[in-house]
């Protein structure tokens, strides 16, 4: 009896360790790759003219999104299996004034924000979505993806987008104008909507040389005049002088979630252009942490499964031997008038 | 002679054509889903990627199916035998709820024929929870086929592959209690991910597979509670409630541990106050909560557990409230911020409404085609 209590102990300590929450250890966040490139969006530059919507839709071979009759211009409200990138309007009261929070306006950008640490790609059973270890690209495989949407529920920008109205539809999200078959980052190109911006408010470059200077212009004084570059952040030949705005002092993006490679600023508070305010803690390293922690080397389970087998075996075939005219303690056995008959 | 019977009764009954119906309907409406895509019947979005579809069919349908996984902890782990004329039906029931579960996540999918790529270990992500629950939820669907093969090797007499299954059976069993720990927690920790979305009366992070477990463990218990009644009066049998009532006092512990870790979370993250704000989110937690509570008020009394109808009211009083825990963690409680809403499409929920119903169609048939119910309550 002692032996059982023991093994009855034994599954019972199995079976905690294996929800084994108390000693959950969670991976760090992880880290910017050395060479990530990404996307600088200066809200106070961008005027609203949407031309990198109609870049990209071009180059990516998606259908202008139209409303009503007469539109000239690609109506696309918002990201969809048709629009990669969009510019939104952030409007408070009379609308005086731009890059102001009340009785004011903004614009703004919604787009794959290329996250360091992203919960799209942590969360893809299949690795449908993976990140590209040179760029940080965070790519998409239509050919192994079982449309189970888990990218979508985990995105905490809502960026990945199913096509519902299409019986064999794929997950479409922005992938830096560089998946196969247009590869402009690869050629030495420019992303679409970085190429056609007018203003630089959409400007391109290495992660680290954007969040430099997303810091330098929070850092300049309103008014003062500041050389902007068009493009490509590194490139001096495009460049336009003109007064620094009053920014507001958060580059989104530096620390949310680990960090992303498209980063914000603006003149307004950025949770009103759409950005949730989140944490710094990703939440793909804490459910990667619960997850690795329960099953890493299928080590835990393994040891469950062997305590458990162990204690059915002896619970059953005990049934067995000790009460042997018992109906009710074990599993039936064969049905032998049945079987003969 | 077998423990367990057939019941005796004509199929076609009125109640059954009944449920044939809505099968019909339901799976017109899943035809339109696969010619025209999921907008064309579902009302999920780009907001709301997850509808009814996979919140009731795959999350809260496998958490109500949980009776064979429950019991036969019951029976074969704490070695409680008295239990055993409650497991065929159970295991059989759990195999219909996994099954609906199963096809419910493959209609779901956007890209279902590409399924098997989550069978091909070169596209594993070992880092995803679905991964966990992709696998884990196949491998117990087979397992519990193996279960239940004995009623039916019994009905077609074949002795020898009975036999030989016995000798390993101890074995299935054994990974019929470990997958289902598995993936019914790893349902749970499906929500970490989502991280800001859920409302925080239900975003307990590292805490979310516990939670998602021993709910549906008591879910597990209510069930066979909720089946074991129902059986008794509709085929008119003998009631087990002593039997039942025993079960009573395990869901108490059960119960016990999940309100204490529950709200010691939301206390000790300062997220309690959220329960009180008025809005749907707090309303919707104190309803859960007072769903929670009510059983346990039940199961303390031994007098109120010993009544068979007290206690079938507590038990269907833990189905709801762990179906609600689930629907207000993936639904109710999740925000993927302003701009979005979501309501599921009356042709969505025919759909879930007659793959229940072709569910228990097929228990039906079973229970009176196949020895599954104990002979001993034979009236």
């Amino acid at each position: 009896m002692k032996r059982r209590d023991f093994l009855k102990a034994t599954a019972g300590g199995a079976t905690a360790a294996l929800c084994g929450i108390g000693t959950a250890e969670a991976r760090e966040n992880k880290e910017p790759l050395e060479n990530a490139i990404g996307i600088l969006y200066d809200a106070t530059l961008c005027v609203g003219c949407k031309a990198c919507v109609r870049a990209c839709k071009e180059i990516n071979g998606l259908p202008p999104s139209i409303m009503g009759e007469d539109v000239q211009y690609d109506a696309a409200r918002d990201v969809s299996g048709d629009t990669y990138n969009v510019i939104k309007v952030y409007k408070n009261g009379t609308s005086e004034a731009k890059d102001r929070e009340i009785d004011g306006f903004s614009f703004a950008k919604k787009s794959c924000m290329h996250c360091v640490d992203p919960a799209c790609v942590s969360a893809c059973p299949v690795t449908a979505l993976d990140k590209n270890p040179q760029t940080g690209i965070v790519q998409y495989n239509p050919d192994v993806c079982i449309g189970c949407r888990n990218c979508m529920v985990a995105c905490p920008y809502n960026i990945p987008q199913y096509e519902y109205n299409d019986p064999r539809g794929q997950i479409q999200k922005c992938q830096f104008c560089n998946q196969a078959g247009v590869e402009r980052i690869s050629q030495g190109l420019l992303p679409g909507c970085a190429e056609v911006c007018p203003t630089g408010a959409t400007l391109f470059g290495t992660r680290r040389e954007l969040l430099e200077e997303a810091k330098r212009r929070l850092a300049a004084k309103p008014g003062e005049t500041y050389t902007y570059a068009r493009g490509r952040a590194s490139d001096g030949l495009h460049t336009h002088d003109k007064e620094a705005p009053e920014y507001r002092q958060h580059v989104y993006g530096e620390r949310e979630l680990g960090g992303t490679q498209v980063m914000h600023i603006a003149g307004v508070p950025l949770n009103r252009l759409g950005l949730p305010e989140l944490p710094e803690r990703s939440y793909a390293s804490i459910a990667e942490g619960v997850q690795h922690t329960l099953y890493k080397g299928m080590i835990a389970p393994a040891i469950a499964l062997a305590g458990l087998a162990f204690v059915v075996k002896r619970n059953t075939s005990k049934a067995d031997q000790d009460d042997p005219q018992s109906q009710n303690s074990r599993r039936p056995e064969p049905n032998n008038d049945r079987g003969e008959s | 002679m077998s423990e367990h019977k057939p019941v005796e009764g004509r199929i076609l009954t009125l109640p059954f054509m009944f449920l044939g119906v809505l099968g019909v309907i339901g799976l017109y409406f899943l035809g339109v889903r696969f010619a025209d895509g999921l907008g064309a019947v579902a009302n999920i979005n780009s907001g709301y990627p997850w509808g009814v579809w996979v919140v009731y069919d795959v999350v809260v349908g496998t958490a109500l199916a949980t009776g064979g996984y429950a019991l036969a902890f019951a029976i074969y782990v704490f070695n409680k035998g008295q239990y055993h004329p409650l497991i065929r039906p159970a295991i059989l029931a759990s195999l219909f709820g996994y099954a609906l579960g199963g096809f419910g996540a493959f209609f779901d999918m956007g890209r279902y024929w590409q399924f098997y790529n989550i069978l091909m270990p070169s596209n594993w992500n070992f880092n995803s929870v679905m991964l966990e629950v992709g696998l884990c939820v196949m491998a117990y669907i087979l397992v519990l086929v193996i279960e239940f093969a004995p009623a039916l090797l019994e009905r077609i007499g074949a002795t020898g592959a009975l036999r030989w299954l016995n000798k390993v059976l101890f074995l299935i069993i054994a990974l019929g209690l470990l997958l289902p720990t598995m993936h019914q927690s790893s349902l749970g920790s499906l929500l970490i991910i989502m991280g800001a979305k859920v409302h925080p009366l239900w975003q307990s992070l590292q805490l979310q597979p516990l939670l998602a477990l021993l709910t549906a463990l008591t879910m597990g218990f209510s069930i066979v509670i909720f089946e074991a009644s129902f059986s008794a009066i509709g085929f008119r049998r003998r009631p087990e409630t002593t039997l039942l009532a025993r079960l009573g006092k395990v869901i108490i512990g059960l119960l016990a541990v999940y309100l204490v870790v529950r709200l010691a979370e939301l206390v000790l993250r300062g997220k309690l106050g959220f329960a009180f704000t008025g809005d749907l989110p707090g309303n919707m937690f104190l309803l859960e909560m007072a769903l929670f509570i009510f059983p346990l008020w039940v199961l303390l009394s031994p007098a109120r557990r010993n009544s068979g109808r007290l206690l079938l009211f507590a038990a269907v009083s833990l189905l709801f409230a762990g179906a609600l825990y689930r629907f207000n963690a993936f639904l109710i409680g999740y925000n993927p911020g302003p701009g979005y809403s979501y309501f599921p499409s009356v042709p969505e929920l025919m759909v879930t409404v007659g793959i229940v119903a072709i569910e228990i169609m097929a228990y039906l048939v079973f229970v009176k085609k196949l020895p599954v119910l104990h002979s001993a309550e034979h009236a």
